[in-house]
């Protein structure tokens, strides 16, 4: 089921970043992020079957980071819309001068 | 590859979470409203739960569900209810045509380097025993076959993982209370 794996994950990992570049809506771009975050976790427990359980591992750690970046970024998402009333990213482009 | 044979009842179930993830996956990403895109997101994170459980991984699939399904999305679909983004259809225009094909020549590119690493080989050599996860599992049971290594080969890792929760708490709390701290 390796392969079977490993495709499931590319597929997953694919319609994420085809999501961040089509949306424009930066909770659902967020959203795109976790399934990229957690098609990559896939990755690791198909290989931890073969390679022990170091991959187990490191999913609990990308689970973290993840979590820790939903908090910030959500809490980034709304200090944007309290300053400028929108989430959508065509008017927010104040860094692309 | 040293792959068993699986029988029958195993694949089908495989394949059959496999797909669900990744049509709910696809409908994630074709709509529009925050709310509903969340709800697919769940769904996709449960059927990987169930993949990651058929996979030997039985404690890392309920922590997706608790965490991914449970926190996360809560979370995500807290802050859509916190900012009052009114209807759906005037806040979530995707972006053009020429967007959407460089997206999709991306996407196949992306695919088909993907592709070539499913052709890689792999070193055999580290390759663990085929029953060392049923060994494991009757040593240690399921939460012991994360928490040992993570305890002893990783404490240091584990550690580190408890500065990066307090500074996202701390950022999140700042960044949410609006007026910089002091400021009144």
């Amino acid at each position: 089921m390796l392969a079977e794996s490993l495709a499931l994950t590319a597929a997953l990992f694919i319609i994420g970043v085809v999501g961040v570049l089509i949306h424009r809506n930066a909770i659902i771009i967020f959203m795109c992020v976790e399934l990229m975050l957690t098609a990559v976790n896939l990755t690791f427990v198909a290989f931890s079957r073969f390679y022990g359980t170091a991959g187990q591992v490191f999913v609990v750690f990308v689970m973290t980071v993840s979590a820790a970046e939903a908090a910030v970024g959500l809490a980034i998402i709304i200090a944007i819309f309290r300053h400028r009333q929108t989430i959508n990213l065509k008017d927010i482009n104040l860094l692309k001068g | 590859m040293i792959e068993p044979h699986y029988p029958l009842f195993y694949v089908f179930h495989f394949y059959l979470f496999g797909a669900i993830a990744l049509a709910s996956a696809i409908a994630f990403v074709t709509r529009k409203s925050p709310v509903a895109a969340a709800l697919w997101l769940v769904n996709t994170m449960f059927s990987l739960a169930a993949l990651y459980v058929m996979l030997d991984a039985q404690f890392i699939g309920v922590m997706q569900v608790l965490v991914y399904a449970g926190a996360i999305m809560v979370v995500f679909l807290f802050v859509v209810m916190l900012l009052n983004l009114g209807h759906p259809s005037e806040l979530a225009d995707a972006r053009g045509l020429g967007w959407k094909l460089a997206a999709g020549l991306i996407g196949l590119g992306l695919l088909s380097e993907i592709g070539i690493i499913l052709h890689a080989k792999l070193p055999e050599q580290l390759i663990v025993a085929r029953d060392f996860h049923e060994q494991q599992l009757q040593k240690l049971n399921a939460v012991g076959t994360i928490a040992a290594p993570l305890f002893k080969d990783y404490l240091l890792a584990f550690e580190l993982t408890s500065v990066l929760l307090l500074v996202a708490i701390a950022g999140a709390v700042i960044l949410g209370r609006g007026r910089a701290v002091g400021a009144r």
